[in-house]
């Protein structure tokens, strides 16, 4: 069973795409390009400050908003290992779990965990924190088939033979 | 056990006599829609696979609706891509058009069809007794190259309306206030169902501005019944014929129903920066705004242009206040410019602009600046959704939207 560690950010309820990526930088050539810019409209600094392996723990329904699938694509892109929410909306959620992006939902953590804290995740069991257990649930088979390939046309891929 | 029109439809799609919510079941769609926002990224990874090819041709709709005309090089590259894919292929292909949605319910959907739209607002269609729902451009991917998908069944929410909307509060107050009534994820995952009585006083416009918000709620999809005016839309509309017409059983099973007296709806805005951020009319009078906009998939139909004219004939647009004027379809343009509509509009001092989803997408028309106020008919108000990051945008109705442009702040739709 999968197991990490992370630093945690912390966000609200409600988190919207718009905010996650801004229209204007749609534009942008490359999800890479686009990343520096990831929450600033909310948070100008987060993007800088995030770094590979942290974790983002928010409130509920997160990700709401537009479809753009350029959401997800910048949160792996700044190197956020799993998403731990309270809700997510569900364009967002498929969008997600087709780029590889792991997201988790659990009702109480956003309530106890400080930013800067670290948590450890037991992937499809449990969350620990600070000497708590927080118990989570596992992805339905058919998606922790496309988010273990990452993503969905990795998975395809990989069902048609055409890599390992 | 009974099924809601949501499991009706999904069974249909999959080829199978029942489904249940809960389940996942992989279904074939009917349409595949995509515009010029997330195309150009469907067209890069599908180059990017080995022998790719196009499941069903047909079914691909693409539009593009959100930077019309073109704002900039990048677009202009990512446009040209999307055109000469749709060209080299053949696929059915729309440009300056108008938005999307309309286009769709104008020319293309049917009742008892499954569609995926790279758009959130494709639960819009649930006014045509269709399934439309939004996906992004990996799903979009799939779908074009399998010409199917897999779909969660969803759980229902019913909305039961009576009665009559009063004079102009609009279809827009009641999906507005529904929404705010139950939140921004309320309805997560859910299909909102609308029946009832009142239904027959709520016309195809109507229906289509009520089904296009539901995602602001967290819906999957928004559904409707086929009607005598479904039909007569259809058959006024190139006269299409359902693929099927579906009703929820005695016995289906809803989570929750709610009863909704139209008639006790009132005028409303949703304040920033949240679509639920409900309040009435009357509690926000008095704050001054720097451009209005009536359009957009949710309210730039040739009814929201009337009622619009209707109020601001015979008045000027407001000292140092932006209004635009947008048609959601080269259709409603036509028959505005007909009906004398354009003309009202014009003498008031509005701008009218080619059918697009201009100041709603806050990219290429009537951006707004730092500090600015925006009342919209359009479907979003989040934070820097119009323009810069500390603008403030109020979402109202077409008659809310056009009296604030005369009065050059928020104020009720009865004021003129």
């Amino acid at each position: 069973m999968e197991q990490f560690t992370g630093k945690v950010w912390l966000l609200g309820d409600d988190i919207d795409t718009d905010i996650i990526i801004p229209t204007e930088y749609l534009a942008l050539k490359t999800v890479k390009d686009m990343a520096p810019y990831g929450f600033s409209p909310l948070r100008p600094e987060l993007a800088a400050q995030i770094k590979p392996g942290d974790i983002i723990v928010a409130g509920k329904n997160f990700g709401c908003g537009s479809s753009r699938e350029q959401a997800p694509e910048v949160i792996k892109a700044l190197g956020v290992r799993a998403v731990i929410a309270r809700s997510y909306a569900r364009i967002f959620f498929r969008n997600a779990i087709n780029n590889g992006l792991l997201l988790i939902e659990n009702d109480t953590l956003c309530k106890d965990v400080k930013e800067g804290d670290e948590i450890t995740v037991n992937v499809g069991e449990s969350i620990e924190y600070n000497g708590q257990t927080y118990p989570i649930s596992a992805l339905p088979d058919n998606l922790l088939d496309i988010l273990e390939a990452g993503g969905l046309v990795k998975a395809m891929q990989k069902l048609n033979g055409i890599i390992k | 056990m009974g099924m809601t029109i949501a499991e009706k439809i999904i069974a249909r799609a999959a080829g199978v006599t029942a489904v249940k919510a809960g389940e996942i079941h992989t279904v074939t769609l009917d349409y595949l829609m995509s515009n010029d926002g997330t195309t150009h990224l469907t067209i890069d990874m599908y180059n990017k696979l080995r022998n790719p090819r196009i499941a069903d041709k047909e079914k691909l709709v693409w539009i593009v609706d959100h930077n019309v005309p073109c704002d900039s090089p990048k677009t202009a590259a990512s446009q040209k891509k999307m055109r000469d894919f749709a060209r080299d292929n053949g696929i059915t292909f729309y440009e300056g058009e108008g938005v999307c949605h309309q286009i769709m319910c104008e020319k293309h959907v049917v009742p008892g069809q499954l569609i995926f739209g790279a758009d959130s607002h494709t639960c819009a269609y649930g006014a045509l007794g269709a399934f439309g729902t939004g996906v992004g451009c990996t799903d979009y991917l799939y779908g074009m190259v399998t010409g199917g998908s897999w779909v969660m069944v969803p759980e229902t929410l019913r909305f039961n309306l009576t009665g009559k909307l009063a004079d102009r509060v609009t279809a827009r107050d009641l999906i507005l206030t529904i929404i705010g009534m139950i939140g921004a994820n309320g309805a997560n995952y859910h299909a909102m169902e609308f029946v009832g009585d009142g239904m027959k006083n709520l016309n195809m416009s109507d229906r289509i501005s009520i089904c296009n918000l539901c995602v602001e709620a967290g819906a999957k999809t928004a559904l409707m019944e086929v009607d005598d005016i479904t039909l007569a839309y259809l058959e006024e509309h190139g006269g299409r014929k359902p693929a099927a017409c579906f009703k929820s059983d005695d016995d289906a099973v809803f989570e929750k129903t709610f009863d909704i007296d139209l008639s006790s709806i009132v005028p409303v805005v949703a304040k920033p920066h949240f679509v639920d951020n409900l309040a009435p009319v009357d509690d926000v009078k008095g704050v001054k705004i720097n451009e209005a906009f009536l359009g957009s998939c949710n309210n730039g139909r040739i009814e929201d242009l009337r009622l619009g004219a209707s109020i601001i004939k015979g008045h000027k647009v407001a000292d140092k206040v932006r209004f635009l004027v947008v048609p959601a379809s080269q259709e409603v343009y036509r028959q505005a410019l007909r009906e004398g509509l354009l003309d009202i509009f014009m003498e008031a001092g509005a701008m009218i602009m080619n059918p697009n989803c201009s100041v709603c997408w806050g990219s290429c028309q009537g951006v707004i600046g730092a500090g600015e106020v925006l009342i919209s008919t359009g479907t979003r108000n989040f934070k820097g959704r119009a323009g810069d990051k500390n603008s403030f945008v109020y979402l109202g109705s077409a008659a809310t939207v056009a009296a604030s442009a005369i009065a050059g702040e928020i104020v009720s739709p009865y004021t003129y």
